[in-house]
């Protein structure tokens, strides 16, 4: 018996299940300024998103000045290097 | 290569600064809103930085078997630049995540394990420039182990439960963000492809030099 109660109040729950979740949302009883919100929900996301997309171009642009640094740096002790060597001879 | 660097360089750049009239361009996303567009770098950037791990782990172990330098020249251009990746991915990241979590950092699978292969990447460096005599064969056997870290850190986010999107957003992409994805990826790729060949050629010019040394010694 209780086990047939179960199932049709199982049941039933089933069936009511879609009307539940198509409910519309409930109707605004006011409006909330911005600064009335969450810290995180009043965070701009643009500055965020700028931020990251400089963030990307300083660092590329830094490791590529970082390379070519160390490039003239090892080319010029390899000037320096052979220019030695030529005078030794 | 040197000839087709400089023309590369500038077509790369050309394509970073117009991305973000692209991004502009793309579908906003229903929950996120603008501050998903940081994914148009983010995951980029991140699948580089994976990729250029592999690319160290692959060309150590070659260093190792069969002794040949120009793959530890390719190993420790790929370090560099998995721990430069890395750190874009850290970076960018929180800058993500503070507005569509609410917070900067949350210890879970994804970003943990990210952590721990961009350390790896750091100790490959530290140990490349501090580890004296026999460093280089050390810091082979790291970058294989930092290899086997990276399919955990691809599938963490299908295995765990975690916050972070899993790796089906990237192929489910719709027509508004498939395109501007593949268009900031391309340009994240040609700017790997460019930077490890400078650092590659700085390695071969670092080879010379010693030999160099080595004659006057000599």
């Amino acid at each position: 018996m209780i086990r047939r109660l179960f199932l049709v109040v199982w049941l039933m729950a089933g069936a009511a299940m879609p009307a539940l979740a198509f409910q519309q949302p409930a109707a605004q009883s006011e409006y909330v300024p911005v600064k009335d919100l969450p810290p995180v929900d009043q965070l701009p996301a643009a500055p965020l998103l700028v931020a990251a997309y400089s963030f990307i171009w300083l660092a590329a642009m830094f490791y590529l000045w970082t390379i070519w640094r160390r490039i003239g740096k090892v080319e010029t002790e390899m000037r320096a290097l052979e220019q030695r060597r030529s005078h030794s001879r | 290569m040197r000839k087709a660097f400089f023309p590369m360089l500038v077509v790369t750049a050309a394509m970073f600064a117009y991305a973000p009239v692209v991004i502009a361009h793309a579908d906003y996303e229903s929950t996120m809103g603008l501050v998903q567009k940081v994914m148009y770098f983010h995951a980029p950037s991140g699948m580089v930085m994976l990729i250029s791990a592999v690319v160290c782990g692959v060309a150590s172990a070659l260093y190792l078997w069969k002794k040949d330098p120009a793959a530890d020249r390719v190993a420790i251009a790929a370090a560099e630049l998995t721990a430069l990746f890395g750190l874009i991915v850290l970076v960018t990241g929180p800058l993500w995540a503070r507005k569509a979590w609410g917070v900067w950092w949350v210890w879970e699978a994804r970003l943990t394990m990210s952590f721990v292969g961009w350390l790896i990447a750091v100790g490959y460096l530290f140990v490349r420039k501090y580890g004296g005599p026999g460093s280089d064969k050390l810091a082979a056997g790291l970058a294989v182990f930092g290899t086997a870290n990276v399919p955990f850190i691809y599938v963490s986010v299908n295995i765990w439960r975690t916050m972070h999107p899993m790796t089906t957003v990237v192929p489910t992409l719709q027509p508004g963000m498939r395109g501007t994805f593949w268009f900031s990826a391309l340009t994240i790729f040609m700017l790997y492809g460019l930077l490890l060949a400078a650092r590659v050629h700085l390695e071969r010019q670092r080879t010379a030099l010693d030999q160099l040394y080595l004659a006057e010694e000599d």
